[in-house]
């Protein structure tokens, strides 16, 4: 008899959803999606706002990423204004501050809260030993040294912003303000409760450690964990290499050859979305590639494959290592994302301190005002948010009331191939199997959170709402579910 | 000429023609107000400002105290009547204050955490009120108003025209911008409308969050600690 398995919700993602599996008569897997459950509408009752809101509010639609939110929303705003990219050198650094700032406490989070349990105690370790709990148990010092380094981050956002979250930092063309010398000094020195740059650029190569340790342990496990080709997709410079605040979007194939190159503004006209009623998550897609070709895969490891350098010493060394690791192509192993992750979370360190010695920070130059004339009621702001590229898309009438908003999430990039990998998964450590253990069905959610997914921020939706992974046969039967929050 | 008043027991002195909130403050008990401003005469529109005169519920901005008055302000009973007025001007108005630019210096925002309103004790109405975006540099959001009538009795141009008008009745109650007396006001006088306003129904236009969380009015001292030492506007 065939069966189907559920996992619902899955664990240590951001948001609602689940995994259905569908197994044959033969125990192999027929089917296996993701199921996004969650709605929320924060383009549709943004709109009516002043314009100049929007990126105050539509932050709101995350708890982690939401500067990410708030700097797309502010460069749609520099456009929508006739700005555009003409910001002065000290209000674009002091968002680049807080953006990297926010990469660097997004990734310790994810990948140590999240995906580091595995990496210590195995996947198919119990699950009361695999857990945040189990790792402060494991290595209390390690875990100290995490706090302390997702700390320093979100202080530099309490200072930018005027809060650890949902604070406010861009408008329209420009900041509110940069960083006093004070201010920049308690990061560098290390002041008042926050590590100084020097342990901070240290505590962010554990990520790295960790990794290389797990990897060395699990070679063969780690590179055959669910490999999902795919293209990828991030913003690049004007060379051509990884810029996170800003630049053209970048698409490469499995040689990591680009395939496609669009400025920010274009994107519409290179992607469609199409909808499956199972879900309430788009798929978005290449047209020129087509449906089942043309989605991309976007965030950390996406980014790794498009870019050839990253603009710091340290990180970029690793970046070597990691291209080389796949001899040049493309990376499509999924746990290769918590490699990549590291790579990042290093950059986003070597960045800050680059920005924190930058004199422009303290300018007063903060704001551009094109005056009326300039204002074109439309704009787009475009920025590699932790998980991926995030758009977003405004349009507002002569009276400056929003019309029209519209969110294009790293998360909602990625559903295809968190499907591809949630089925990959699935066909690994399922298929033909007569018995179904935890384990296995960790594996799954193990994949799923490799692309560090929040599909809060995809759907826009509300409450924390817990993703459940199930199994069913072939006659519709349930035969296995995980139900955890 | 002073007179002798009691505030919750408490003789103070203060000059005849005072009001029980003068009294109040005189005597250093908070009592919280919206509609009043310390540059004008008092409005007694809002009722925020409950307290007990003689045994008597007064609005404390503009009934005067008399010689030998009996004010009451600690009272349970009127910090809940107070409690209770704050949460009805949220119920019946749409107040977004996480994305509203004049969070941190929004007179209700700030009264409403004196006072204990964390979530209003009534079901919200969430009214279908109409924005007026159409003037050149005032945006009026009537979601957040609270019909206090500042900008009606105190928002003139040089003329002395009122730039604000009410229409309608009960709920239908509005405020409506006259546009063509709007363009007369100098952006000074523009931006004194903005500040007079206590809630951001009035915004003017392009121009949100121009002070960083921390430096905002209310960041720096808060309503009581402003109201306490006779600076209520």
């Amino acid at each position: 008899m065939s069966r189907r398995i559920v996992i619902d919700p899955v664990t240590r993602i951001e948001g609602h959803g689940k995994v259905v599996v569908t197994l044959d008569e033969d125990h192999r897997v027929a089917d296996a999606r993701l199921h996004v459950v969650e709605f929320r509408g924060y383009e549709r009752f943004v709109q009516g706002h002043p314009y100049w809101e929007a990126p105050v509010l539509l932050q709101r639609v995350c708890g982690i990423c939401f500067v990410s939110h708030h700097l797309a929303g502010a460069k749609a705003l520099d456009d929508m204004v006739g700005v555009g990219r003409a910001i002065t050198p000290t209000a674009e650094k002091v968002r680049r501050l807080g953006h990297y700032a926010q990469m660097l406490q997004s990734h310790t989070a994810a990948f140590f809260l999240l995906s580091a349990p595995e990496m210590l105690f195995g996947v198919d370790a119990p699950p009361e030993v695999r857990n945040v709990v189990g790792l402060v148990e494991a290595d209390r010092a390690l875990v100290t040294r995490v706090v302390l380094l997702r700390k320093w981050g979100q202080e530099i956002l309490q200072t930018l912003y005027g809060k650890r979250m949902h604070g406010i930092n861009s408008v329209p063309g420009g900041v509110q303000k940069g960083l006093t010398v004070a201010e920049r000094d308690r990061f560098l020195r290390g002041e008042d409760g926050v590590p100084s740059m020097d342990a901070v650029l240290d505590q962010a190569q554990d990520a790295l450690r960790l990794f290389a340790d797990f990897h060395e342990r699990h070679r063969a496990m780690v590179d055959a964990f669910a490999p999902v080709p795919m293209l990828n997709m991030g913003l690049v410079d004007a060379a051509g290499d990884a810029d996170y605040y800003d630049g053209r979007l970048r698409v490469v194939g499995p040689a990591r050859e680009v395939v496609a190159e669009m400025d920010d503004h274009d994107y519409l006209d290179h992607f469609s979305e199409a909808v499956e009623d199972w879900s309430y998550l788009k798929f978005p897609f290449l047209k020129a590639f087509g449906r089942e070709q043309g989605s991309v895969r976007v965030g950390s490891l996406a980014r790794l494959n498009v870019t050839r350098h990253l603009s710091t010493p340290l990180a970029d060394a690793e970046l070597q290592r990691f291209h080389a690791y796949s001899d040049g192509m493309a990376n499509a192993r999924t746990l290769h994302g918590n490699w990549a992750r590291a790579i990042e979370l290093l950059h986003a360190a070597e960045v800050v301190r680059d920005l924190l010695h930058d004199p422009d920070l303290q300018g007063t130059d903060l704001v551009v005002d094109p005056g009326p004339d300039a204002w074109t009621g439309e704009g787009i702001g475009v920025v590699e948010a932790p998980r991926g590229t995030l758009i977003h898309h405004y349009r507002a009438d002569d009276d400056g009331a929003i019309t029209f908003a519209n969110l294009i999430v790293a998360t909602t990039q990625n559903n295809e191939v968190l499907n591809r990998t949630v089925r990959a998964v699935a066909e690994q450590e399922l298929s033909g199997r007569s018995e179904i253990t935890e384990g296995m069905m960790n594996a799954i959610e193990v994949g799923i959170r490799a692309y560090d997914p929040c599909l809060s921020c995809a759907t826009h939706a509300l409450g924390q709402m817990p993703l459940v992974v199930s199994v069913y046969d072939a006659a519709g039967g349930l035969v296995d579910e995980r139900v955890r929050g | 000429m002073s007179i002798t008043v009691t505030v919750d027991g408490v003789p103070v002195t203060v000059e005849e023609g005072a009001t029980v909130a003068d009294a109040a403050t005189a005597a250093g008990a908070y009592v919280p107000t919206l509609c009043f401003h310390e540059d004008h005469p008092a409005l007694g529109t809002c009722r925020v400002c409950a307290a007990r005169l003689d045994g008597r519920v007064v609005a404390a901005c503009s009934a005067e105290v008399h010689d030998g008055a009996e004010v009451e302000v600690a009272a349970d009973d009127l910090a809940t009547m107070r409690r209770q007025v704050v949460g009805l001007l949220f119920a019946e108005g749409n107040h977004v204050c996480p994305s509203c630019e004049k969070s941190g210096r929004c007179d209700l925002q700030a009264v409403a955490a004196e006072t204990g309103m964390l979530t209003s004790e009534f079901p919200y109405r969430y009214p279908g009120r109409e924005t007026d975006p159409g003037d050149a540099r005032i945006w009026l959001a009537r979601d957040r108003c609270i019909l206090c009538q500042r900008c009606v009795d105190l928002v003139r141009d040089d003329e002395g025209r009122p730039v604000f008008t009410l229409t309608g009745r009960g709920p239908d109650t509005r405020v409506e911008l006259d546009h063509a007396t709007a363009a007369g006001l100098s952006d000074e006088q523009v931006a004194a409308a903005v500040d007079l306003c206590p809630v951001g129904a009035i915004l003017r236009k392009g121009v949100g969050y121009d002070e960083p969380i921390g430096a905002r009015r209310f960041d720096v001292a808060s309503v009581r600690e402003r109201a306490l030492r006779g600076e209520r506007r």
